[in-house]
């Protein structure tokens, strides 16, 4: 394998890893602050539905990208009044969004397109392009660093960007903020933020609209920057991939992005195939690498990779004391 | 002591949270130009109109008994077994070797083999995942639904490979006639009258029913059963009690997959007497609003499997005459979950508080 080859692997890597990322990170805020969210899924699924029929209807991504943020903050208040406010259970709340986007986004796109529950091909302005960073073009026949920026780093769509972003600012407002600071201690200890004169409900709520902005630019990802437009269940247990990818990090943010980028190159190399069988010298089964992720999924939370500790007191609704 | 009578919590929450999503669901339909109340009346004519509706609505009632049942008995262990529709597809799978390799004589015997084969086959399934949870404490929903992929795949890796019949579609050959299951147009036609003509509900119909009275004597009337039940209420006064944990998870979990596998002599045995792709079609996940709606027990599940059956085939008959895209059925699953798992308090508390205020009433006077 040359180093060209390589490097088409690892770009697609970023790119199948990003939607994975924010998923990941939404879902660390949430789970941060004691609300499990098996709902990220059905959220990234709602995102990417209606920023890819807002981005065809308005003919701008930008304005498809808020639809898709709002529509994935719906459903984090539906989560958020379930499990907050009414002291509900927290993963039958989610899946129960996960059935309400599979099923709204299939019968609202029938209604709106007729298309078979799919919208229209994006294309121009409805959709995010790749952006060229300075000096790639020039730089580009410097050896071995030349292609690597050309080709790795340079050449993506600006959510990607966004993405790798967020990783410090989630590390930063985590540990060096004092809103970070309750977060933690409110999925922790809710009982001493309590103590302390801090809204709990707040907090949670915060961290709950948190999730679902980046759940919904995940989704927004999805149907607008890596396809063009929506088809039917495209999230493909993406959010519950980026769950475990969470549980594998241990809830912190750098560690986050090393577990989605592992698992985006398990997807990256299920679309190539051909590079196995040139590397490894024998045919691996197609259905075999599909199921790769979802294996190595089960692998992680297994715990073969060591002890993961969620946030104590995540999962339980906060009653206070009377 | 209750706040609430017992016919209101069994009753009235329930039918509560069902108009709840039956009033939303209208929304989704007048939103997307329909009219609900033809909506409804042909959902009501298409499902329990006429026997053939009526064959329909209990085939599916059928598979939704085998999956809410699933989901019920692990809800008793507070398992949350996501996994019934990778169980019930292993499930198929089982009921296929069996019925594929071995010369039944009749019927019967085979219904035996069959029913035995699909529960082994999803009772192995659930027992990974259960196996993860009890030792390695990794989360069960997660890893269920891992196992709905992988079994996925793994059926369509079979059906274009080892079990492919001849011809392009991935499917298996058609089952021998020794493994036939009678359908109710078989049983229940006497003379001229043919009743429930071309419609799948069939033999195991009675099966399901017969898995509904054996899980309600497993919950409540053996020592199995009570051990379920004190687990779920508390692990650790189940373990103070001297009960194993790592056993009590994979047996109800065993029990769980089991239930869900045996749904495929329904479906596949059943109806469609050959293994295809897809043939689970979302009843293990429909198993989940079932076991919900019937508050994990065998009387209240079997009821909410024939309302979903009904809301089933109402909604085939609704894609058949109107815009109205099958996928509507997935929409109230999902209001049904919601309102009767995660918003029960919201519809519980108002009316807690309506009979103490009734009962403070009847104190004065």
């Amino acid at each position: 394998m040359d180093l060209l080859t390589l490097l088409q692997i690892l770009d697609s890597t970023m790119r199948l890893a990003t939607p994975l990322l924010l998923a990941c990170l939404a879902g660390l805020f949430s789970e941060r602050a004691g609300i499990f969210d098996i709902g990220l899924e059905g959220k990234m699924l709602a995102a990417a539905f209606l920023s890819a029929a807002v981005a065809y209807t308005s003919g701008s991504v930008w304005i498809g990208l808020l639809a898709g943020i709002a529509a994935s903050l719906v459903l984090s208040g539906i989560h958020g009044l379930a499990s907050i406010t009414f002291r509900g259970n927290q993963l039958i709340s989610g899946v129960a969004i996960n059935f309400l986007a599979a099923g709204l986004t299939v019968v609202i796109a029938q209604s709106w397109f007729a298309q078979g529950g799919r919208t229209p091909q994006l294309s121009g302005a409805a959709r995010f392009n790749p952006i060229t960073l300075p000096f790639a073009d020039s730089l580009r026949d410097v050896p071995v660093l030349g292609p690597i920026y050309y080709e790795l780093i340079s050449g993506h769509t600006i959510l990607v960007y966004v993405a790798l972003l967020c990783v410090p600012a989630t590390w930063w407002i985590l540990y060096r903020t004092r809103f970070g600071l309750r977060l933690r201690a409110v999925g922790e200890n809710p009982a001493a933020v309590d103590t302390a004169g801090v809204s709990v409900v707040g907090l949670r709520f915060a961290a709950v609209g948190i999730c679902g902005v980046l759940c919904g630019i995940a989704g927004a990802y999805l149907a607008t920057a890596l396809q063009a437009g929506f088809v039917k269940d495209m999230s493909a247990g993406r959010g519950y991939i980026a769950l475990a990818a969470l549980i594998f990090a241990k809830w912190r943010p750098w560690y986050a992005l090393y577990a989605t980028l592992l698992f985006g190159f398990l997807q990256a190399l299920a679309l190539r195939p051909d590079l196995i069988e040139a590397v490894l010298s024998f045919k691996v089964n197609g259905q075999l690498l599909d199921v790769l992720p979802y294996i190595l999924t089960v692998i992680i939370l297994a715990g073969f990779v060591g002890k993961a500790i969620p946030p104590r007191a995540g999962g339980e609704p906060y009653v206070k004391e009377r | 002591m209750d706040v609430m009578p017992k016919w209101a919590e069994v009753v009235l929450v329930p039918l509560i949270s069902l108009l709840l999503a039956a009033f939303l669901s209208a929304l989704v339909i007048l939103a997307i130009g329909e009219s609900p109340t033809a909506a409804l009346k042909l959902m009501i004519e298409g499902a329990i109109g006429s026997t053939y509706g009526w064959g329909y609505t209990l085939y599916y009632a059928t598979n939704f008994m085998f999956t809410g049942l699933a989901v019920a008995v692990a809800f008793h262990a507070r398992m949350f077994n996501i996994g019934g529709e990778g169980q019930a597809v292993l499930g198929g799978l089982g009921v296929a070797l069996v019925c594929l390799y071995i010369p039944w004589p009749h019927w019967s015997v085979a219904l035996i083999g069959a029913t035995a084969g699909a529960a082994l086959f999803g009772a192995a399934w659930a027992a990974i995942p259960a196996y993860l949870q009890a030792k390695r404490g990794s989360h069960i929903v997660i890893t269920t639904i891992m196992f709905n992929f992988i079994a996925a795949a793994l059926l369509n890796y079979l059906l274009i490979g080892a079990l492919k019949a001849d011809g392009m579609e991935p499917a298996t050959r058609k089952f021998a006639e020794g493994a036939h299951l009678p359908s109710f147009q078989d049983m229940f036609s006497f003379g001229e009258a043919t009743l429930f003509r071309g419609a799948p509900a069939n033999v195991s119909f009675f099966v399901a029913i017969a898995a509904c009275i054996a899980v309600w004597a497993l919950i409540w009337k053996t020592r199995l059963g009570y051990e379920i039940r004190a687990f779920g209420h508390s692990e650790s006064a189940a373990k103070y009690a001297g009960i194993s944990p790592t056993k009590i998870i994979m047996i109800s979990m065993m029990i769980s997959g089991g239930l869900a596998g045996m749904m495929a002599i329904n479906n596949v045995m059943g109806e469609a007497e050959r293994l295809v792709l897809n043939a689970v079609e979302g009843a293990g996940f429909i198993g989940i609003a079932v076991a919900l709606m019937g508050r994990s027990h065998p009387f209240g599940v079997f009821l909410a499997a024939i309302l979903f059956g009904f809301l089933y085939q109402g909604g085939a008959e609704l894609a058949l005459w109107t815009s109205i895209p099958r996928e509507l059925i997935v929409v109230i699953q999902a209001l049904v979950i919601l309102f009767t798992g995660a918003l029960d308090n919201m519809v519980r508390s108002p009316l807690e508080k309506m009979f103490l205020a009734m009962r403070r009433k009847k104190g004065e006077v």
